[in-house]
């Protein structure tokens, strides 16, 4: 059948009404490297503008650092392009496995296994290692892709309360029965920037003979003391069994994920993941720049400890301005609105101001949970939080919402 | 009969899916999916719910998100798979 006159109809009738409920999502275009300092183009075709970029997942600042790019640049040379195929087939190279090696000595694992996406990492792993005797037990917030990949195993679904200890105790109990049981959680919340309280997690876990995972991908490589991520915050490194994990946040910012665990885990994924099986390989210039990566984070915490000196900078500032503040710990720092016409007005009167941010709406996050969801980087000097502070108090003012609180900003815009 | 039922279905609503100190009222009517009171994750735990509850199939394909948006809608739905209501 040919792309009809009834087809094309169809598409655009359906593009035009996410335009018209305000959910389409429109594409600003960066004509430079990802960094805390960023041109970009919008709306499209209009004069680029150099804005401060206060919503990037580069929370190390690593995206375009010259040692990382140098390695890419090698490996390039090397290596070459692509490997053309998929891993087992003849798509695996020297630095693939290198990469697995330096991965599972950082989280402190056994095995790990490599894929293209951590996306991909969530969408094969559950489906490998559970069978419908076996219960997943999950936190309702962790992340889309985590949620495809329970959808996509067959064992049986239980999921608790964000963050809920009792109410997932109450599933564990639920699960008894079942021949395997595994906890699934996200370490940092992408929406809230709250992190997962594992240490109580994995207390359970222990009552109840439980396998703990939890995907770090907001958490790598700068939570916890040396950043080895949410396990080391809580200080459960040898407690939680799975990690996966991505390259494409903290650890350079390109792509790639992966999968970290007993041996046996990391195993089964090269043997039967599909993600694994059937997509193509990491590029070797991407192994390279996230090898070079985790070689820079290993020799020095200092970015780690920027990061955080920052956030603690900017959370303050936001709060002494009046903001209504998610409370957290990470360099997420979500600055609540409420209301989602709102959340898009202020993103757009903060670009004219020069900081580059996005509103957050249903069905992102919940109906009424609204929001900019602000993402500090060590790439981020204090004149540029000073700068972005400045342009938010202004906007605040603008919209007379400094010092409210839910109710009352609810009150002035509604929901 | 009915009243009991969809009483039971609330109560299971708010005690799973509400947080502890929500003041959120459902009734028989409130938009349970389009609200964001349950999402699409939590439907699959609700249908496992109510197969167990009455002893019941529902087929994926009718395990809809606008045939879980409301109790009403829900009793309904697990009406015509044989639930006796």
């Amino acid at each position: 059948m040919a792309y009809s006159s009834k087809a094309k109809d169809f598409y655009s009738g359906e593009l035009q009404g996410m335009k018209d409920k305000g959910i389409f999502k429109e594409e600003r275009y960066i004509q430079s490297p990802q960094a805390a300092s960023i041109k970009v183009e919008y709306p499209k075709g209009a004069e680029p503008k150099q804005v401060l970029n206060f919503c990037a997942n580069n929370y190390l600042g690593l995206s375009s650092h010259p040692d990382v790019v140098k390695a890419a640049h090698e490996a390039l040379d090397s290596r070459g392009y692509g490997l053309s195929s998929v891993r087992f087939i003849c798509g695996t190279q020297d630095i693939h496995n290198e990469l697995e090696i330096k991965m599972s000595e950082f989280l402190g694992m056994e095995g790990t296994c490599l894929f293209p996406s951590c996306m991909e990492a969530n969408a094969g792993l559950f489906d490998v290692v559970l069978t419908p005797e076996d219960a997943m037990i999950s936190d309702r917030l962790v992340h889309a892709s985590i949620v495809d990949g329970l959808k996509l195993c067959k064992a049986q679904m239980f999921n608790y309360k964000h963050n809920s200890m009792s109410h997932l105790e109450e599933k564990l109990q639920e699960a008894q029965s079942c021949r395997l049981r595994m906890i699934i959680t996200d370490g940092v919340f992408s929406m809230d920037g709250d992190i997962a309280p594992l240490d109580k997690i994995c207390d359970l876990a222990d009552k109840y003979d439980a396998m703990v995972m939890v995907d770090d991908s907001h958490a790598t490589g700068f939570i916890g003391k040396t950043g080895r991520g949410t396990h080391e915050y809580h200080n459960v490194m040898k407690r939680v069994d799975i990690i996966t994990t991505t390259f494409g946040k903290g650890l350079g910012g390109a792509t790639g994920g992966s999968v970290s665990g007993p041996k046996e885990i990391a195993e089964m994924c090269r043997q039967r993941a599909r993600p694994y099986l059937f997509s193509n390989t990491m590029p070797p210039a991407v192994v390279a720049g996230s090898l070079k990566v985790l070689e820079i984070l290993s020799k020095s915490t200092d970015r780690r400890d920027k990061l955080e000196k920052n956030t603690t900078y900017w959370r303050a500032g936001l709060t002494k301005a009046g903001f209504d503040l998610k409370q957290g710990d990470t360099p997420i720092v979500p600055v609540m609105l409420y209301n989602a016409k709102l959340a898009q007005d202020i993103a757009r009167d903060l670009y004219h101001e020069g900081i580059y941010v996005t509103g957050f709406f249903f069905p992102v996050v919940a109906q009424g949970q609204a929001r900019i969801r602000t993402q500090i980087s060590a790439g981020h000097e204090m004149e540029h939080l000073d700068k972005a502070l400045a342009a938010f108090t202004k906007i605040g003012q603008k919209y007379g919402i400094l010092g409210l609180k839910k109710d009352e900003i609810i009150a002035k815009y509604g929901l | 009969m009915s009243d009991e039922i969809k009483k039971m279905i609330i109560e299971y609503v708010k005690k799973e899916y509400l947080d502890e100190d929500s003041d959120q009222e459902v009734k028989e009517d409130t938009k349970l999916i389009s609200s964001g009171i349950v999402d699409s994750f939590s439907m699959v735990s609700l249908k496992t719910y109510l197969e167990k509850k009455f002893s019941i199939k529902l087929p994926d394909e009718d395990a809809t998100p606008e045939a879980f948006d409301s109790v009403n809608n829900i009793i309904e739905l697990i009406k015509k798979f044989g639930a006796k209501v």
